[in-house]
C-alpha cells in the first residue's frame, strides 16, 4: 500500500458515494449533480493515474473528460427544462 | 528540494483527496437537492484542482504542468456555469425543498411554473 493507492481508494469510495446518489436519488435533478461531480472526481483520478503510471497521456483523458463532462451537464439541465436543444 | 517537493505534492494530494471525500459525503446525507450542490460543487472543484496541482508539482513535466493549468483553468470557468444551469432548471421545474427550509425567495418562480 502506497501514498497514491490510498489516494486512488479514497477517490473510488467518493466516486462509489456519488454513484449511490445517482442511483437512489429522489428527483432527475439530484442525478444529473451526482453525475456532474463524478465528471470532476474523473479528472482527479486521471491525475493520480497520471502520477502512478508517469504516462502523461492520461493527462490528455482528463481534460477532454472536463470539456465533455460540462457539455453532458449542460445538455442534461436543458432536457430537465423540459426544452429542445436548440432554444 | 527534492525531498520539500515531496512533502509539498503529498500534503496538497491529501488535503485534495479530503476535500473530494467531503464533497462526496455531502452529497450523500444533505437533505434536498440545493444544499447537496451547496456542499459538493464548490469542495469537489477544489479538490481536484489540489490533487491535479500535486501532481504538477510532483512530476515537474512541462508537458504534465501545461495540461494541469488548462484543466484548472476549464474547472474554474465549467463547474459554476454547470451548477448554475442545474440549479435554475431545479427551480423552474419544482423540485421541492428541504422541510427545515426558512425562507424561499423564489418561491413566485415555483408558482408560475406550476400554472
Amino acid at each position: 500500500m502506497t501514498f497514491l493507492h490510498v489516494l486512488m481508494a479514497s477517490l473510488v469510495v467518493s466516486m462509489f458515494l456519488c454513484l449511490y446518489r445517482v442511483m437512489a436519488g429522489p428527483t432527475p435533478a439530484d442525478r444529473t449533480v451526482s453525475v456532474d461531480i463524478l465528471g470532476v472526481l474523473m479528472v482527479g483520478f486521471c491525475a493520480v493515474l497520471t502520477a502512478m503510471t508517469g504516462r502523461d497521456v492520461y493527462m490528455i483523458v482528463g481534460v477532454s473528460w472536463s470539456l465533455l463532462s460540462f457539455v453532458a451537464t449542460l445538455a442534461l439541465a436543458k432536457h430537465l427544462e423540459g426544452r429542445s436543444f436548440d432554444d | 528540494m527534492d525531498t520539500l517537493l515531496w512533502y509539498v505534492a503529498g500534503s496538497l494530494a491529501a488535503l485534495g483527496t479530503l476535500f473530494v471525500l467531503l464533497a462526496a459525503v455531502g452529497i450523500l446525507r444533505m437533505p434536498d437537492l440545493f444544499t447537496r450542490m451547496h456542499a459538493s460543487s464548490k469542495a469537489a472543484t477544489l479538490g481536484a484542482i489540489l490533487v491535479l496541482s500535486a501532481v504538477a508539482v510532483r512530476s515537474g513535466d512541462a508537458a504534465v504542468i501545461v495540461r494541469v493549468v488548462l484543466i484548472c483553468l476549464f474547472l474554474f470557468l465549467t463547474a459554476p456555469v454547470a451548477a448554475h444551469v442545474i440549479a435554475r432548471a431545479a427551480t423552474r421545474t419544482g423540485v421541492p425543498l428541504s422541510d427545515e427550509t426558512v425562507l424561499d425567495e423564489l418561491s413566485e418562480h415555483r408558482k408560475i411554473r406550476e400554472e
